[in-house]
């Protein structure tokens, strides 16, 4: 097992491939998970703040899109430098991969905010006044009629959103997060090493193939009965 | 069951300002089929809504089964809206989901147990004769199909008050009386209230026992389904009644009549209900001694009874005529002189 790790592939050992593999999983993983928690929370302020929506409030939805747009108008790179601080404040460190996760997060956030937002507009307004007339709470609209209804919207869009992720953890990498981006910055570009720039090219280009494929069955199968 | 009182609701838009109802007062009784029929943009879809509170009014009040709507809180508004049922047009299912499931979803709010609601579930898809489509997806349903889960999941919370919005426009001439059949058999069997707007004059004639006619956000004219067919007095209502009973003469036969050139006067007898086995026409002839030509004759069934129009050419000196005119009104039979031109 050990000679195995210690295999070289293009002059880097695979245990240094499969730990910074790891940390790729890891960073995009977590903040994916977070990014839709969050996500989810800030499209369903807009689409019930939003003018004609179940609660309209403008004050609101103009608060929470303009929020949004600021956010999504920093490019990734200089978002990871300005929020040092506020990295450094939630986690203690801003080096590593857990550190990382911050900048990512307040990255995807907004960015799967609108992408859900999209797909939630998609429910058709007399699905919404039937749940109503029903005498369905807010919450229950939500769980019954909004999302369900609007699943297979939504997963397209989180693939959408998963693809610009890996996009931005391989920049993380770059400032001390490891992962896929690092092995191609520090032990390929910086070592002039063009084969092992290469084959993470590869890998990434693989793995975006991968996670398109698995989100356009997911999505299809959700909406196979419509 | 449904006071709507002086109720006025205006609508603000880049437009300008529309009033969809002015001062509209309706009474549903308990066990009627209300029926409102107005064109598109009439207020009628407004009016419907304002019985489970979708829409607000501006000015009068909206009482249901006794509770005044106006500052109901939204937990007691939730209450009341559970006990109204509500069909579509575009039947608004949950096309991803299957047929028990859509019709579950109102029990499920309301938090019933698992056994109770597929009681209730089977319960429904037997009345609406859907038993075998129970675990089929909505999306692979035909639209009379998909209005019959609609109607389903409306009785699941077994109300006693249905409102259709437009409920058969969306569906053939054929599927249409298979619904209207169904909505019958829930008035009839399950005792619900029902009040339901259509442009179709066919849906009002074949299961309502009560109709108001609307037009610009106003109701211009309403009573009982034979009142109005039988003497509609307003032009709005008159056109719709027209596109369900023919009351004019074909103008093939209107070149014959303008030809004539004896005394003669045309006659239009609408027979309804107890007056259609009264010997008039026969009567007229033995013992008034006109002579009777008939032009156009329909026969209608609606609300358990019968109406037919008769378009008559009666010949015969003024004197004799105007006794036929007597004796006609005196039988109790509808009649209007038509203007020949």
């Amino acid at each position: 097992m050990g000679d195995f790790l210690n295999t070289k592939i293009f002059n880097v050992t695979v245990e240094r491939l499969l730990l910074n593999g790891g940390q790729t999983l890891y960073m995009v993983g977590c903040s994916l998970l977070a990014g839709t928690v969050i996500g989810t929370l800030l499209a369903l302020v807009l689409v019930f703040c939003r003018k004609g929506g179940l609660a309209e409030n403008r004050v609101i939805y103009a608060i929470v899109s303009a929020f949004i747009n600021v956010v999504r108008s920093v490019p990734f790179a200089i978002l990871l430098v300005t929020i040092m601080p506020f990295t450094r404040a939630i986690v203690g460190t801003t080096i590593g991969s857990t550190a990382a996760l911050v900048p990512l997060i307040v990255y995807i956030s907004p960015y799967l905010a609108r992408l859900i937002e999209n797909s939630l507009l998609e429910i058709s307004p007399g699905i919404l006044e039937a749940a109503k007339a029903m005498g369905a709470t807010s919450f229950q609209i939500i769980r019954y009629f909004l999302i369900p209804e609007t699943l297979g919207s939504i997963v397209l869009g989180l693939t959408t959103g998963t693809v610009g992720l890996l996009g931005a953890s391989a920049m993380a990498g770059y400032v001390g997060g490891g992962g896929v981006g690092d092995l191609a910055l520090t032990y390929g570009y910086e070592r002039m090493n063009t084969p092992l720039m290469i084959l993470t090219v590869i890998i990434l280009v693989v793995l975006v193939q991968l996670l398109q494929l698995a989100g356009n069955a997911i999505s299809k199968k959700l909406r196979e009965h419509k | 069951m449904i006071k709507i009182e002086h109720v006025s609701r205006r609508f603000t838009g880049r437009g300008g300002t529309v009033d969809a109802l002015k001062d509209v007062s309706i009474h549903v009784e308990k066990g009627d089929i209300f029926g409102i029929i107005g064109f598109s943009g009439a207020g009628k879809s407004t009016l419907l809504r304002m019985v489970n509170e979708l829409e607000t009014p501006d000015s009068g009040s909206v009482t249901v089964d006794g509770q005044a709507l106006e500052g109901l809180g939204k937990r007691d508004l939730r209450t009341l809206r559970r006990k109204i049922g509500m069909v579509f047009q575009q039947f608004n299912l949950l096309e991803s989901k299957t047929v028990y499931h859509n019709i579950a979803i109102p029990l499920i709010l309301e938090g019933t147990s698992k056994d109770e609601i597929a009681r209730r579930v089977a319960e429904v898809l037997r009345f609406v004769e859907l038993e075998d489509k129970r675990d089929t997806y909505v999306s692979q349903l035909s639209g009379g199909q998909k209005q019959r889960v609609g109607i389903a999941r409306a009785l699941a919370t077994e109300p006693s008050i249905l409102l259709c919005d437009e409920a058969t426009s969306a569906l053939d001439p054929q599927t249409t009386e298979s619904i209207l059949a169904l909505l019958k058999r829930v008035n009839r069997e399950m005792g619900v209230t029902i009040l339901l707007i259509t442009h179709q004059m066919q849906v009002i004639q074949r299961i309502c026992n009560k109709v108001a006619v609307m037009e610009t956000g106003q109701i211009v004219e309403q009573g009982s389904v034979l009142e109005v067919f039988g003497r509609p007095r307003t032009e709005a209502a008159q056109r719709f009644v027209r596109t369900v009973i023919n009351d004019r003469i074909p103008e093939s036969i209107m070149g014959l009549v303008r030809d004539e050139t004896r005394n003669y006067r045309v006659e239009q007898l609408k027979f309804v209900g107890g007056s259609v086995r009264k010997p008039v026409i026969d009567h007229i002839c033995k013992t008034v001694g006109v002579e009777v030509n008939i032009l156009g004759a329909t026969v209608q069934e609606m609300q358990d009874s019968v109406m037919c129009v008769f378009i008559l050419q009666i010949f015969g000196p003024d004197e004799q005529l105007d006794r036929a005119e007597r004796s006609m009104d005196q039988a109790g039979v509808l009649r209007e002189r038509m203007v020949i031109n």
